[in-house]
């Protein structure tokens, strides 16, 4: 379906003909069954109304999973930290146990939209979005995450990393599966850790650059033993910048590691000229920089300043 | 296009009404309610003017179907003044600071300020900046709404 933008930006018409609001997991998949790909998965909608407003998808009705119950929960499960469905931005960026043991997860968090899409926009919502610069795409990329996809024939966990097919794609089928669950790594104290945005304004703008980081030491021995090291929006998914972490494993703590894996990044990325993000030769040298800068900061937070 | 039933609490009293599965809030409140305090812009939640509080928090109605608050709690710009016709400490403080322009922000501007002040009776400058984020005012006084919002806090904005 393609209508002009002319003729639709202004039209306050949001094309359904149904919401429904079941109670149940299973109530849910029946109507997606019943409904054969024109029923669509809606959670906060922050995402979903605009675009069917717009005409940029189409459905004939909503499937809302809010009122499916034990989906809202933030949960410590071991090494892992596991979150519902419905768990939104802004109880991410206030959980006290986000902040302390994934901090990069819940700054991501807090820079999402404005305070008002915070408090409905889901974390799930953001992954299942599937645009590169997703807010909450990198710090869980950076963090292990796995995701919990719940259909008809039954439930599959999926590593982040095999998550993310193209721009606005995923694996996950919106008219047909529920993502349920998201979980992640526990970080500990030997664990350093920050997310980076570069964006137009401070507040209410799309990310131009968004680079989630995190170091593992071994203070005796002052080495990197892990990196992590994720990237959004310089190609089509955000991704984990696999060279880089490669380049860093087992080296040293030292200026000159951390120069060296600045220039890899670059050779990482494949950002579009854009308008609206800045050229390419421009987030390629950025993306450099948040590389550096951030393994400077978690580096110094677990008391190895590299300057 | 079969109608919906909902019944919720709006600026505290109980309202039962049918609505469309496809109407959104701020229409329920502005065309169905005559509740026109609440401003509609842009209707991508970009601009915040049609802001209220649903449980307490704040969200923008223009990307909220209506049949998502059945059950929660809804107050708007309107459920802030008393019932005597006083007007809320911040909506006060907006007149006195001169905080209000051409006024399309305000409302919005409020409902945002109402949210932070009640988890933060007396937030810093930067918490008022970013509490009022997700709210363009056209007219770009920013300056005297933090003013506003900094003079309610410590009049003690918060009922
Ligand atoms: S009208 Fe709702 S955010 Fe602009
Ligand atoms: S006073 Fe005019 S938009 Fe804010």
């Amino acid at each position: 379906m393609s209508y002009a933008f002319k003729d639709f930006h202004w039209t306050r018409h949001i094309p359904i003909k149904n919401y429904f609001l079941p109670k149940t997991l299973s109530e849910a998949l029946n109507i997606l069954a019943e409904y054969q790909g024109r029923a669509l998965v809606v959670a906060g909608g922050t995402d979903v109304l605009p675009q069917l407003r717009r005409r940029e998808i189409d459905a004939e009705a909503l499937v809302d999973i809010t009122h499916l119950p034990d989906l809202k929960s933030i949960e410590e499960r071991g090494e892992r930290i596991a979150l519902g469905a419905l768990v939104t931005h802004a109880s991410i960026t206030s959980s006290p146990l986000v902040r302390e043991k994934a901090k990069l997860l819940a700054d991501g968090a807090g820079y999402l939209g404005s305070p008002q899409i915070r408090n409905i926009a889901t974390v799930a919502g953001n992954l299942v979005s599937g645009q590169p610069a997703a807010d909450t795409s990198t710090p869980l990329l950076a963090l292990d995450a796995s995701v919990t996809i719940a259909s008809k024939d039954g439930e599959r966990i999926v590593p982040l990393t095999k998550f993310f097919l193209d721009t606005g794609k995923t694996i996950l089928d919106c008219r047909r599966e529920i993502l349920t669950r998201i979980e992640f790594n526990a970080l500990k104290e030997h664990h350093g850790c920050c997310y980076l945005r570069l964006s137009q304004r401070k507040a209410l703008a799309l990310p131009i650059l968004v680079c989630g980081v995190l170091v593992k030491v071994d203070k005796k021995r002052r080495v990197i033993e892990e990196a992590a090291v994720a990237l959004g929006p310089v190609a089509p998914i955000p991704f984990r910048a696999i060279r880089v972490e490669e380049a860093l494993r087992g080296s040293p703590i030292s200026k000159e590691i951390i120069e060296a894996v600045g220039t890899i990044a670059i050779e990482e990325c494949n950002p579009r000229d854009s308008l609206l993000r800045g050229s390419s030769l421009y987030r390629k040298e950025m993306a450099k920089v948040f590389v550096k800068r951030g393994l400077q900061k978690a580096l110094a937070q677990v008391g190895f300043p590299v300057t | 296009m079969g109608t919906v039933k909902i019944s919720f609490k709006l600026n505290g009293c109980d309202m039962n009404v049918e609505v469309l599965p496809n109407t959104l809030l701020v229409d329920l409140l502005r065309d169905v309610l005559g509740l026109k305090g609440t401003k509609v812009g842009c209707r991508e939640g970009e601009c915040g003017v049609c802001t209220v509080l649903l449980e307490g928090e704040a969200v923008n109605s223009c990307i909220l179907p209506a049949v998502k608050v059945g059950g929660k709690s809804v107050v708007t710009i309107e459920g802030l003044v008393k019932e005597n016709g006083q007007l809320h400490p911040i909506q006060q403080a907006f007149i006195s600071e001169g905080a209000v322009q051409c006024g399309f922000c305000t409302p919005g501007m409020i409902m945002n300020a109402k949210a932070l002040l009640d988890k933060h009776p007396h937030p810093s400058d930067g918490e008022i900046r970013s509490g009022i984020s997700g709210v363009l005012c056209r007219c770009t006084g920013y300056r005297k709404i933090v003013q506003a919002i900094k003079t309610a806090s410590q009049a003690g904005g918060r009922k």
